[in-house]
């Protein structure tokens, strides 16, 4: 019997992604509720304060990325060798420790107990069931992978995600050792080099799906095997490895941390380079596929690297860092990569992935269009906003005057006003495109539910057709 | 000498050579960790553990990293004083609820206070920039 690989039935694979997209809506929804308490000082200061909401947008949002990461390799994998997955039962055993636990962390921090630690943080025992879950992942995708010969980069950068994010996270967790902890420098030099790095890895994981994907629209197959993309991917894992010093120039460690940090982070100006270099290519490109609503993921994605990159080689420079350390700058540099990349290359994949179902949803490219144009233009405004009160907060940290922190926090109130409002359209952006996908896909679902025979699809991928991914599985 | 990137024998040493890189730079500062010779100080480290148990970092920054509600609180010691940080503590603000923490909670936070206040100046107006983009603190 043939069976499409990539069949309309809600396997646990596309599971993985659709949970992503939930906890992306309630990332969302926990992100307008902190930016509204800095609108409204006390605004749910008794039962939902800011040291609860913040972790329930930071945690809600990193399982999007991470959740719609794994089933995307996954899927992918399975596209790229033609075949299905070593272990089913391994997948299903590694959805649910991942979805037990983002539950379990999610209510925790309701209940107020936290990890503590900057960033990413939940409870130390919650660690333990993830952990397990990605080695499962590993275990699963290097037996479906079969062999590591002759493998296209994005193959390479996925290993490497798999492998680095096991690493910084079991790093991130030497605190719980006194001989880490027991003085804030040592902790703080340890937790930052393994954060800087598990951020490049989960990364890795994207990025390689995006080549995947790109070459999928393209048809080009000659990009993932050539020299460049090699290049490419070494000056990536180089940064991954050693850029991390860049997050802690003014900590009192060793300076050769910092010069590491430096030298390394300006090797991202080859990338910054091709870029600008490949401007035309890109917009010869996008003239071409911009009807592909996958692709326009991607092509809005290739602004923000550039955008993102830009800035983050700038701060990057130590004497540049001075300035912009501890300021809303470096909260636009993180939300320019989570939404403006991570975010709008892993919408690419769901796009493509979930867009096939038996349901057609009329009027659907209209909306389409607003919501992908509102939540550009929104993020846009959204990142300069926070550059603009980044910039202010500079000048007070540098001036002599000794205006306390709250006056200068009501200087910034007209700035956190105009990012809340465009953080509500940017939302409301995400959800135009994110509802009809979801509420597609469940319906047809439940339309098929036992009757796997009788699916029909409404609108065949042509892609895909043409790639021809089909298994012999008798 | 060129790195020809197109066969797999030359990417494994590329590869090979970076995680050799990596892996010599971790464990050498796992095991020369910036601070050395650390004094015991039990309260210092379990007010570490009640900064995390009550999320402090959500809103507070040390060393610039951190939440951006709250001010940095890396020299608050020295700036304020120890009353200061416990009738923070005590009572709380408009923003910041009052946490209701034990006597000793109390006196573990401020002990941790004291100790990060001691470990550097966060102060990025006591650094100065050299012509080459780096920084130096005086």
């Amino acid at each position: 019997m043939t069976e499409p690989l990539n069949s309309i039935k809600l396997n646990t694979s596309k599971l993985f992604i659709i949970s992503g997209l939930l906890l992306l809506i309630t990332g969302m929804l926990f992100g307008l509720t902190g930016a509204l308490q800095y609108l409204v000082p006390g605004f749910l200061k008794n039962h939902l304060s800011f040291e609860v909401i913040r972790p329930l947008h930071v945690s809600s949002v990193i399982f999007w990325i991470i959740f719609a990461a794994m089933g995307t390799v996954l899927i992918y994998l399975q596209q790229y060798t033609k075949r299905k997955l070593y272990s089913p039962l391994l997948l299903k055993v590694q959805y649910l420790l991942f979805a037990i636990s983002i539950c379990a962390i999610l209510i925790s921090y309701c209940a107020h107990l936290f990890g503590g630690r900057e960033y990413w943080e939940f409870h130390p025992a919650f660690a333990i069931p993830i952990a397990t879950g990605w080695i499962l992942f590993i275990i699963n995708f290097i037996k479906s992978l079969g062999g590591f010969r002759n493998q296209p980069v994005y193959i390479w950068m996925w290993l490497t995600g798999l492998a680095f994010f096991l690493f910084t996270f079991a790093e991130s967790y030497l605190w719980i050792f006194p001989y880490f902890r027991n003085n804030i420098v040592n902790d703080m030099t340890v937790q930052w080099k393994s954060y800087g790095s598990m951020v490049g890895s989960w990364n890795m994981l994207i990025y390689g799906s995006g080549i995947f994907l790109m070459e999928k629209i393209s048809g080009a197959k000659n990009y993932s095997r050539s020299p460049i993309a090699f290049a490419l991917y070494f000056i990536g894992l180089f940064n991954l490895m050693f850029n991390w010093g860049h997050h802690i120039y003014t900590l009192p460690t060793y300076p050769y941390i910092r010069h590491i940090g430096y030298a390394v982070s300006m090797t991202e100006l080859f990338i910054l380079g091709r870029i600008i270099w490949q401007w035309r290519s890109t917009l010869t490109t996008a003239q071409k596929l911009y009807h592909n609503r996958v692709y326009r993921f991607l092509l809005a994605a290739d602004i923000w690297i550039f955008l993102t990159l830009a800035l983050a080689i700038i701060m990057s420079v130590p004497a540049i860092n001075l300035y912009t350390h501890g300021t809303h700058i470096t909260v636009a540099h993180t939300m320019g990569a989570t939404i403006g990349i991570n975010s709008f290359l892993l919408l690419a994949f769901a796009f493509d992935i979930l867009q096939e179902t038996c349901f057609t949803s009329p009027g659907y490219s209209k909306w389409f269009n607003r919501g992908f144009i509102n939540t550009n233009i929104s993020l846009f405004v959204f990142w300069i906003c926070l550059i603009t009160a980044g910039i202010l907060k500079a000048k007070w940290q540098m001036a002599e005057t000794g205006i306390p922190f709250s006056s200068m926090m009501k200087q910034l109130r007209p700035y956190f006003m105009v990012f809340f409002i465009s953080g509500f359209i940017m939302a409301s952006g995400f959800i135009i495109l994110i509802y009809p996908l979801l509420k597609n896909q469940l319906l047809c679902y439940f339309k098929y539910l036992g009757k796997k025979d009788k699916i029909k699809y409404a609108e065949p991928n042509e892609y895909f057709a043409e790639l021809n991914l089909v298994k012999n599985s008798g | 000498m060129s790195i020809n990137l197109s066969n797999d024998r030359q990417r494994i040493s590329v590869l090979f050579f970076l995680l050799f890189s990596f892996l010599c730079y971790s464990f050498y500062l796992y095991y020369q960790l910036p601070v050395k010779n650390i004094p015991q100080n039990q309260e210092a480290d379990t007010g570490k553990l009640s900064w995390q148990k009550y999320n402090c970092n959500a809103c507070h920054q040390i060393y610039g990293l951190g939440g951006h509600l709250g001010p940095d609180l890396t020299n608050v010691y020295s700036k304020r004083g120890p009353d200061y940080i416990k009738a923070f503590l005590k009572n709380g603000t408009s923003i910041m609820p009052a946490f209701h923490l034990t006597e000793q909670e109390t006196k573990d936070l401020v002990s941790f206070l004291k100790n990060i206040d001691a470990s550097g100046n966060s102060d990025p107006k006591t650094f100065t920039s050299r012509y080459d983009g780096t920084i130096e603190q005086h």
